[in-house]
């Protein structure tokens, strides 16, 4: 074997090992690195009680209703397998609609329902002008 | 590899860069202002997004070349450290910065995106964290590439950091597709894309002529370092007649 032909292999082997530890990385991270939870991992793990978390998932349709107060903003957060009620006081982003992505950063109180003391709007891949999209708006899966 | 060594030697290196230079970068700035016209004028804007879409133009070209930038300095110092090519480490060193800039260009356009979209200029999901991450890697091979020039070393240690860096940019790409993140997921694959072709068209334009504009980068810096060396030796050989 020449010099040159070891280095090749040696250079290999290294983008191997780097290839590996990323795919390491990513799947041993997983849940660690998830950015929030959805409701079916807390049906499935139980409330994360007491420490501030984030809830992500679709804004289920006719869900969002607005308190008498004017700022409180009650809705449903599905992923399509178990939905969780969600209360947020505040201003909610622009893109917060029916049937789209939301994460909601706050509490889980003993009931189940959600807290949130800030909300996000989740955009998901698909860009249209607005004669194409029409009046249709609807993100199925946050998995997208 | 015969064909990269034909580059090998510099002089023949800087008579196919000198005149490619000014062309790369004419033909760059001229797309690249044909695509913020159209992109600025000549597209609707997007159904939810309104006219924040059009940060689409800068932000996708910047995150691609961001990390097209790193492919091309891990591409270095496999050249370096395997055929010993000598323009390699000079090459990664030139490709460096534009990354860099490329790469910050990515995070701050993304943020100005974020906040009217999602709400928050800045969150700790998996593909921005990962982005900034690049950023950092990228300061820190500058730093490592320069204080190995400076003290006359041949870039072997700077390429084995180049080589380790990769493990960022298959994260990058997938940390939307295997965690579950604010940033939405891919909208353009090799077949198809979820962008309606009216917003899409004028971004092949933009990433064609950030790329030209990168090159001509490269090219700059690369012929300004061989440049510097060649002045330095000349005043060594002088200090020592």
């Amino acid at each position: 074997m020449t010099a040159k032909n070891q280095r090749l292999t040696l250079v290999l082997l290294a983008l191997a090992a780097v290839a590996a530890a990323a795919l390491l990385a990513l799947s041993a991270l997983g849940d660690q690195a998830a950015f929030f939870y959805a409701p079916s991992d807390v049906a499935r793990n139980g409330l994360p009680l007491g420490k501030a978390v984030r809830l992500g998932g679709m804004v289920e349709a006719g869900s969002v209703r607005r308190a008498a107060d004017g700022v409180t903003v009650h809705f449903v957060v599905t992923d399509g397998r178990a939905t969780t009620p969600v209360t947020f006081a505040g201003i909610v982003p622009d893109l917060f609609r029916e049937k789209s992505g939301v994460v909601a950063e706050g509490q889980f109180r003993p009931d189940g329902a959600f807290v949130a003391t800030n909300l996000l709007a989740k955009h998901d891949e698909k860009y249209m002008p607005p004669e194409l999209a029409g009046k249709m708006h609807e993100t199925k899966t946050l998995e997208q | 590899m015969p064909s990269l060594h034909a580059f090998a030697n510099p002089a023949r290196f800087l008579k196919i860069a000198r005149p490619l230079t000014p062309v790369l970068f004419w033909l760059g700035a001229v797309l690249v202002a044909i695509g913020c016209w159209a992109g600025l004028t000549q597209t609707p804007p997007d159904y939810l997004q309104g006219e924040t879409v059009r940060i689409l133009y800068i932000h996708v070209p910047a995150a691609w070349l961001g990390m097209g930038g790193w492919s091309g300095i891990a591409l270095s110092s496999i050249a370096l450290l395997v055929w010993r090519h000598p323009l390699a480490a000079i090459a990664a060193r030139a490709v460096a910065l534009p990354g860099a800039v490329f790469a910050a260009i990515c995070l701050v356009t993304g943020s100005i995106w974020g906040r009217p979209t999602w709400g928050t200029w800045w969150q700790w999901d998996g593909r921005l964290t990962s982005m900034l991450l690049l950023f950092f890697v990228y300061c820190a091979f500058i730093a490592l590439a320069r204080a190995d020039a400076d003290r006359g070393g041949d870039g072997r240690v700077p390429a084995v950091f180049g080589i380790a860096g990769t493990v960022l940019l298959p994260i990058i790409r997938y940390s939307v597709v295997w965690w579950n993140t604010l940033h939405q997921g891919p909208s353009i694959g090799l077949t198809r894309s979820s962008i309606a072709p009216a917003i899409l068209w004028p971004l092949p334009i933009m990433l064609l002529g950030f790329s030209l504009l990168f090159g001509a980068i490269v090219l700059m810096r690369m012929r300004a370092m061989l440049a510097m060396a060649k002045s330095e030796a000349r005043l060594r050989r002088m200090a020592t007649v």
